[in-house]
């Protein structure tokens, strides 16, 4: 369902390339759609990564890749540190008072927590998705998913353009081409999510994380999400945090199983829910603990 | 246990609701007389005066015989006054309320600002009026009694009272939608400026209204930085005259024409408090739905 006018990914991560690109008109775009085939998103690699709540170690020397055009699963039981991981790829962590994290995040090779890393503007490059559908409540719809390109300052796009290419993008399109002035919180839940998924995809980041992006959801709402997320990873990666071990196999090429701020065991999904190297997995994908 | 019949409620259970339900209701009923009283005193005495002629078009002229005028001065004095003060103790309201929620949270030095504030709530509004005289009138600058100068007054008694009712509305704003627009990359300026403050909106009006109210009736802030004039001035550099300085002057004649000139100004005080709360509701709520 990705529509056809649809811009590659840059490959690199230039801002001025990247603004350059969003002038170019639709036709233009389509012209490049060739070259669209093969482009590919980037990849995150953590390495050593600790991150404190205070003094209290939440994540625990963390090693993980997570590969390009690719679905990441994070599985874990409560507490044990997958949301935490998400946070500090995108550097949000630190927003809590007193939270803080060390180590390498490398997006394509470039570490997120090197010094004078302009905080915004990783941030621009690895979106997020939150549990609960956060619209803001005082902007209408299109106000919601033009949100990101207008806190960013961003100029010389095609606002109507790159809103309407969103919603069309998560789905959303048909659904509410008639109510785009309509308050943003006047949809249902799951509509309300993929709306903030728009808001997300509009900015054109290279990551899209998701944090436990279904668990407000009914079933049926939570089925489109879950389609939406394997269109997406065409162009994007994505981490996906998940209490839901179905929703882990139904979507993640690869999926993670983390214990008390640890990383236990990372393969392809299929291997980590059939046939896990650690007990522990093991233990908890069959449901005897956790 | 086996339950042969479900126990009925007991006598003296009904007895002791009847009881405290009528305790609570005649507690609400002698809470309510003062209010009802003051009310029909103002329409009593007051109605009389404000339906007389000349009463909102003519100056009070300071005679003790004959027609003693109206209070249009008084009612310039205060409108322009408390405009002043509003537009000095809000924004600057508003910004500390802004600093405590979003940058100082619960610091030390936060903490001691909300201290400050607490202990500013409760100082006598005569002390603030002291405060501007010995600070501004006594050293004579820009003139000695003046408007600008009341104003001043009154803005330091309003503003603890926006400080703290702003940082009440602004720490309900979910933090999920800080969250989401800083996970859009937004600069911390930008989520204030576009996400916090308008979904706080009517809140904030709300606050500051009860401010402005509390601003209005004070007389002691006025009686030594403003008082004086009885003449109709536009300007904030002369002395002024005031509806609560109109009250206290005229409630202290022996002549019944002008304590009834008191009751009148009492009444059109009660009034402009209520007009602006009104139009600054529908003002806000008008925003919320845009």
């Amino acid at each position: 369902m990705i529509p056809p006018e649809t811009t590659s990914k840059e490959t690199t991560t230039d801002m001025s390339t990247e603004r350059r690109q969003s002038d170019r008109t639709e036709a233009a775009a389509e012209a490049k759609e060739s070259s669209a085939q093969d482009a590919k998103g980037h990849g995150v690699n953590i390495e050593a990564l600790n991150a404190y709540y205070g003094d209290q170690l939440a994540v625990k020397n963390f090693n993980i890749a997570f590969p390009a055009n690719e679905v990441t699963a994070l599985i874990g039981p409560s507490g044990s540190g997958k949301s935490t991981v998400v946070r500090c790829i995108n550097r949000m962590h630190e927003e809590i008072p007193g939270a803080r994290a060390e180590g390498s995040v490398a997006l394509d090779g470039m570490n997120v927590y090197e010094d004078g890393v302009d905080v915004t503007s990783v941030r621009r490059l690895i979106g997020m998705v939150f549990q609960k559908p956060n619209p803001f409540p005082t902007m209408s719809v299109f106000d919601n998913v033009a949100a990101g390109l207008r806190l960013t300052g961003a100029r010389g796009i095609n606002l109507r353009e790159r809103v309407h290419r969103a919603l069309r993008a998560v789905g959303l399109w048909d659904e509410v081409k008639n109510r785009l002035d309509k308050p943003g919180t006047g949809l249902s839940g799951g509509q309300q999510q993929r709306l903030c998924i728009a808001r997300t995809v509009a900015v054109e980041p290279e990551v899209i994380l998701m944090d436990e992006p279904c668990s407000a959801l009914d079933p049926v709402a939570t089925l489109k999400i879950e389609e939406l997320i394997d269109e997406l990873k065409d162009r994007y990666t994505i981490v996906i945090v998940t209490h839901n071990m179905q929703q882990a196999g139904r979507v993640a090429d690869s999926t993670a199983f983390m214990l008390e701020g640890e990383l236990i065991e990372h393969g392809p999904t299929t291997k980590i829910f059939t046939n896990p190297n650690d007990e522990r997995t093991e233990r908890y994908v069959t449901g005897k603990f956790g | 246990m086996s339950v042969t019949a479900l126990p009925r409620v007991s006598p003296r259970r009904r007895r002791t609701d009847k009881v405290m339900r009528s305790l609570l209701l005649v507690a609400t009923l002698i809470a309510l007389v003062p209010l009802v009283f003051i009310i029909y005193y103002l329409l009593h005495k007051g109605l009389s005066a404000v339906t007389s002629s000349g009463f909102f078009s003519t100056d009070p002229n300071g005679n003790f015989f004959g027609n003693p005028g109206g209070i249009r001065s008084a009612i310039l004095g205060t409108l322009e006054m408390i405009a002043l003060a509003t537009a000095i103790s809000v924004p600057v309201g508003i910004a500390v309320a802004l600093y405590l929620t979003e940058y100082g949270k619960e610091s030390k030095f936060a903490n001691v600002i909300r201290y400050f504030v607490d202990v500013m709530t409760g100082v006598p509004s005569i002390v603030f009026g002291l405060f501007i005289y010995i600070v501004l009138v006594i050293s004579k600058i820009g003139g000695a009694f003046t408007g600008w100068k009341g104003a001043v007054a009154i803005s330091l008694l309003m503003l603890p009272i926006v400080i703290r009712s702003s940082e009440v509305v602004l720490l309900l704003v979910p933090s999920s939608l800080r969250e989401a627009a800083l996970a859009l990359g937004a600069p911390r300026w930008r989520v204030m400026l576009r996400v916090v403050l308008p979904t706080s909106l009517s809140g904030l009006v709300t606050g500051s209204l009860l401010a402005v109210a509390r601003g209005m009736g004070e007389t002691a802030p006025l009686l030594f930085t403003a008082a004086g004039a009885f003449a109709l001035t536009g300007n904030l550099g002369a002395q002024m005259n005031a509806l609560p300085i109109q009250i206290y002057n005229d409630i202290q004649s022996p002549r019944n024409a002008i304590t009834a000139r008191a009751w009148g100004a009492g009444l059109t005080l009660v009034a402009l408090v209520l007009i602006i709360n009104v139009i600054a509701r529908i003002a806000s709520r008008r925003s919320r739905m845009a």
